[in-house]
């Protein structure tokens, strides 16, 4: 009946609605999908009486994937009162085929995420193919947005406030068989043969059937919000939620809101409250930000957009990884999680060997959490080889150093391993500071050298900072990302410069927060302005994890080479800070048991209340916001400068890489998107006031004076 | 120009332990209130066709509170058809409020006479049972950053530097007073028994009180709010405290207010009224304050509100003679007393609520009982009744004798 959704009705009087939208690889909830469900369900409606049944199917490989985000993107707070009415307008085919008395079956051939999800709530039974790759759920909320289909209303009437906020809050997906026991789906099928017959057999056996929040009598399952039990608990999940998010994010609250507050009306009232809500977080300006960079930037670069260009894909086949320490461990057990072949060497086979039993050990948790089979993992640990042979490198594609941060120590291992390295092999170094260009000095083809800068701890951390040398080639930069990609970690590009990117904004970060502390503010006011502004976690926290004596040691190491090059490097408050937290208090760090912290072997960190004593002046204070401001700003103004020298050369590349690499708050969509969203106009006046006020560490670098001058964002 | 407004009287119920097992229990909040109307129309020989409205505080109007039970217990009472009957809610001074209500009725000139009072049957109905958006919405919740105050007097006692020892130390001071003062007979001239309906005396005393409270036996007691502050609401209160590292966490039921039953009521007219019915006024209500402050914290109304009431009486906080800070928990006082500077001699003499318990809409009619009679046993001039409320406020009224 439509090019979106083709009705087809079998011999026993079952509609099939096979959802498979023109032009698209996936299905989803756009202007197309809105005319062609409406237009169904009045056919459906005037033909009921030769109807015995529905069946939503999918033509694509996955079932549906959801609302459409370019869509989504594009609300504006003007245009709130036309995009409720759509939104209310989208619900309102989905309802009435719900309610038309007859069996609706959800043939659920794959993935079924957010508005995908929502049809499938829409109907009375779902069935979906057992493949444990198959992820069903509500992720809208990592996003910034909320289920606006109906899928609030119908999760907490489908399984209980308590049951449903987890899916709805925290955007938990999972595969048919965990859908199945926590009672998002009713049946798993084999294949799709087993899944349409299965469908069928439904219908059969239910002529007659609706949801179970339209039988009378129906009551929410686990009590309503006035239920004692669960107003004693509806008390506290605010604060509890705000834990996580810092009052950062507005989906989790709205989507609670939503709940709660639509678990006391009709349903119908509830999906009108869920859309009021779904309204706000749309036209909001964080939900822009978490699309613009998670779902646009994000794919992007995983599409190849800082790849050059006319180079063949590659699949690297053996890597060489030198040095089984920390850094080299997760760097080999990354790569054999991925299949590829990894040569791990040390000076000494114990210390190799120490390496390959990094990847053992987050192997053992893998199986014993049933992430993996026995099987699976003793392949993935038979790909590592731990070795103190050079030889053992013979053949290697990939070559990847991960020694010491010590220029003749990374030399001499280049030269050693770069001779049994494959003919047209890469070498790369994982450095975090020491700039490429000058290591790839030591290297046989400067060409064929590259950076790439991991962070710790490596299987978690998802990105790698891919660093080009002035002489490292295309051919060499495309093979390091596809590798990247390979390992499933997210790479961003960027030019050779001290501190790369990520090591060179991180490190304002902490300096803004020591400097902080240098003027008297008191050293908790700092750590909560940080994880209020929505840091992971505090510049004083994160200096006692880094260590102050490797702080110090690249200061120095940086003072050195930059007076070889005549030029100075200005002492600041923050290295007058470390050192006397060294020199004076003898604190090196969080390994060292005291900090800006005191360890207790029995407890949690507190901190160390000397720096009441030696640090604090009762007189000075600054607002939150302002606190909040300097430590985000500092490190948007820093970005700025890494884009106008060419440190970085895109907008995504800064975005994701502030985020993932050093935690910039993930609310503001990145270091950059947070300039945009602030407004470049009234970003570039706040820094101007910051710089006359604090220094000139926050003076708007030219290129932000551009864009503020021309209203222009930066894209 | 206004009128004085007097207090005539003012009388309470003992107040009894708000459990299952408390003397009050079966005593339904409607009786608690019959019974103190009754003896105020017998001591004052009240014509209570005279009595224009009677206002009572209740914070959880529901259930065996519900429904107006002012003008219920006025007519359970038997009371003249013509006496009208509202209950108010704010919160813990619902029943202060109630009194400053009647002075501001007295004082408009448009109403002569006014029973004031409150009750609550803490072992009936508890606390927050009747729900509302501030904690039950999560929308509200979220905005206003609810927390229990439980965990904003831990806050207080975080942020003001009061540890456990200092907090025990000021609940065992409220015990030896309370039961010294019981023991000395002080609050005879207000205690009215409870009685069934054939006389017979339920209870007679405050019988929450702990004789034999020491630092050392409460320092077995868990802190209340600790879990439910890890859980999540110690954050929350973090984020609009962020200078703190963690709440320290004081309080717990031997230096907070206790849960029990009672009900008070406080006669209050102009002087017409006075002679007309041949009363004596005991004394002057003289100015009255509201005020809120940040939410969260929530319990740190006292300070300002007095300071408030002080200026419209232009009076000093020099000028009072004898306070009384509603000991919801024990910070509270403390900061109160630290922020005014008072002499501890001249706060709670009689004890207060962390010893003899805290019946939340009745309260804050049972302080000015308490402060009546001690200025007269004293012989002193101008007393200061406080409450912290929640949301934020402070309520003080300051009363004269006369």
């Amino acid at each position: 009946m439509t090019d979106s959704i083709r009705f087809e009705k079998d011999s026993d009087n079952i509609v099939t609605l096979t959802m498979d939208m023109p032009g698209q690889s996936a299905n989803t909830m756009n202007a197309d999908f809105r005319a062609a469900i409406l237009a169904t369900a009045d056919r459906l409606e005037k033909e009921i009486d030769a109807i015995s049944g529905v069946i939503y199917a999918s033509a694509k490989s996955t079932f549906f994937a959801g609302g459409d985000l370019k869509e989504l993107i594009q609300v504006k707070k003007e245009d709130a009162a036309e995009f409720f009415q759509m939104v209310e307008k989208i619900k309102a085919p989905l309802r009435k085929i719900e309610t038309l008395g007859i069996p609706v079956v959800a043939a659920i051939n794959g993935a079924a995420l957010g508005g995908g999800f929502e049809i499938c709530l829409a109907s009375h039974h779902r069935i979906a193919i057992n493949n444990p790759k198959t992820k069903v759920g509500l992720p809208e909320v990592t996003l910034g947005l909320l289920p606006g289909g109906g899928g609030v209303a119908r999760m907490v009437r489908l399984l209980g406030l308590e049951n449903a906020l987890p899916f709805l809050i925290e955007g938990k997906q999972v595969n048919p068989e965990k859908a199945l026991k926590a009672g998002l789906i009713h049946e798993l099928a084999d294949d799709a043969t087993d899944l349409m017959s299965k469908a069928k057999a439904w219908i059969k056996a239910n002529p007659k059937s609706t949801q179970p929040w339209d039988v009378k009598g129906y009551k929410l399952p686990g009590g309503a919000p006035s239920h004692p039990a669960v107003a004693q608990k509806l008390v506290i999940i605010p604060s509890i939620l705000r834990q996580k998010t810092k009052g950062c994010y507005p989906a989790p609250e709205k989507i609670l809101a939503a709940a709660v507050e639509g678990a006391q009306v009709t349903f119908d009232e509830a999906c009108t409250i869920e859309s009021r809500y779904f309204t706000e977080l749309t036209t909001g300006q964080i939900s822009k930000n978490m699309i613009g960079t998670f779902w646009f930037q994000l794919n992007e670069i995983k599409a190849g957009g800082s790849r050059p260009d006319g180079i063949d894909a590659y699949t690297t086949k053996k890597v060489g990884v030198l040095g089984a320490g920390m850094m080299g461990a997760g760097i080999a057990y990354s790569s054999a999680m991925s299949g590829i072949e990894v040569v791990l060497k040390d000076v000494s086979i114990e210390a190799a060997e120490k390496g390959k039993a990094y990847s053992e050990a987050l192997l053992k948790k893998r199986v014993s959490r049933k992430q993996m089979t026995q099987e699976k993992a003793d392949k993935v640990l038979g790909l590592i080889k731990p070795t103190a042979n050079a030889e053992d490198l013979d053949g290697c594609d990939l070559i990847i150093e991960a020694v010491f941060e010590n220029r003749e120590l990374k030399a001499k291992v280049t030269q050693e391993a770069e001779q049994f390295m494959a003919k047209d092999g890469v070498f790369a170094s994982n450095t975090s500071t020491l700039p490429i260009t000058g290591l790839a000095t030591a290297a046989k083809d400067a060409k064929k050298f590259i950076g790439l800068h991991f962070f710790s701890p490596v299987d978690k951390m998802p990105l790698v900072e891919i660093i080009k040398g002035e002489q490292t080639s295309d051919e060499t930069l495309a093979r390091a990302f596809d590798y990247v990609l390979q390992i499933n970690k997210t790479p961003i590009v960027v030019n050779d410069s001290r501190g790369f990117f990520t090591s060179r904004t991180f490190g304002t970060f902490v300096g803004e927060g020591l400097t902080m502390l240098s003027e008297g503010i008191h050293p908790q006011f700092i750590e909560s302005a940080a994880l209020q502004a929505g840091m992971p976690i505090g510049p004083l926290a994160v200096q006692d994890e880094v260590s102050m004596t490797l702080s110090r040691k690249v200061v120095d190491q940086t003072r050195l080479d930059l007076q070889a090059e005549g030029k100075d490097l200005p002492v600041t408050p923050a290295e007058i800070l470390t050192n006397k937290m060294l020199d004076e208090f003898k604190r090196e760090g969080k390994a060292a048991g005291a900090g800006f912290y005191d360890y207790p072997s029995n407890g949690k960190k507190k901190l160390w209340p000397g720096l009441i004593e030696h640090f604090v002046k009762p007189e000075v204070t600054i607002s939150l916001e302002e606190a909040k401001e300097r430590l985000l700003f500092r490190q948007a103004i820093e970005t700025l400068r890494c884009y106008e020298e060419g440190v970085l050369t895109s907008v995504r590349d800064a975005n994701i890489g502030s985020i993932f690499g050093i935690g910039f708050a993930p609310w503001t969509g990145g270091a950059i998107q947070y300039v945009n969203q602030y407004g470049v106009r009234e970003f570039y006046q706040r820094a101007q006031e910051l710089t006359k006020k604090y220094g000139e560490r926050f003076e708007p670098p030219a290129i932000l004076v551009e864009h503020a001058e021309k209203g222009d964002f930066f894209k | 120009m206004s009128t004085d407004a007097f207090i005539y009287d003012a009388i309470r119920t003992p107040r009894g332990k708000g459990k299952k097992d408390g003397s009050l229990h079966p005593v339904k909040p409607v009786s608690l209130v019959v019974g103190l109307m009754k003896a105020l129309q017998e001591r004052n020989h009240l014509d209570t066709s005279k009595v224009e409205d009677v206002v009572l505080g209740c914070v959880t109007p529901i259930g065996d509170q519900g429904a107006d039970i002012a003008k219920t217990a006025a007519l359970a009472a038997g009371w003249d058809d013509s006496v009208s009957g509202i209950q108010i809610n704010r919160f813990c001074a619902s029943g202060l409020e109630a009194v400053n209500m009647a002075a501001m009725k007295v004082a408009s000139g448009w109403e002569d006479l006014i029973v004031a009072g409150g009750v609550e049957s803490l072992s009936r109905i508890p606390m927050g049972s009747d729900g509302g958006p501030w904690a039950m919405d999560p929308a509200t919740n979220i905005q206003t950053g609810f927390v229990p105050q439980g965990v904003g007097a831990d806050l207080i006692a975080t942020l003001e530097g009061f540890s456990r020892e200092d907090v025990d130390a000021f609940a065992v001071q409220s015990q030896i007073k309370a039961a010294a003062a019981r023991k000395n007979g002080k609050f005879n001239k207000s205690l009215i028994p409870v009685t069934d309906q054939n006389g017979i005396t339920i209870l007679d005393n405050d019988e929450f009180i702990r004789e034999g409270t020491t630092v050392e036996s409460l320092s077995s007691l868990k802190p209340s709010f600790q879990m439910m502050g890890q859980m999540g609401f110690d954050d929350s209160a973090k984020l609009k405290y962020p200078q703190v590292e963690e709440i320290n966490h004081v309080h717990h039921a031997g230096n907070s207010s206790g849960i029990v039953d009672g009900a008070a009521l406080v006669l209050v007219g102009n002087e017409k009224i006075g002679k007309e019915l041949g009363m004596k006024p005991r004394a002057r209500i003289v100015s009255v304050a509201l005020t809120s402050t940040e939410p969260t914290i929530m319990l740190t109304g006292p300070g300002p509100a007095s300071l408030k009431a002080l200026e419209k009486a232009g009076l000093t906080v020099d000028d009072i003679d004898l306070f009384e800070v509603n000991e919801a928990f024990a910070s509270v006082v403390m900061k109160f007393q630290k922020d005014l500077g008072v002499p501890w001699e001249k706060i709670n003499v009689n004890g207060g609520a962390i010893a003899m318990g805290h019946p939340l809409g009745a309260t804050g009619a049972i302080i000015i009982a308490t402060l009546l009679d001690e200025l007269e046993t004293q012989n002193k001039r101008y007393g200061l009744a406080t409450l912290c409320v929640g949301g934020g406020m402070g309520i003080a009224t300051i009363i004269e004798r006369v």
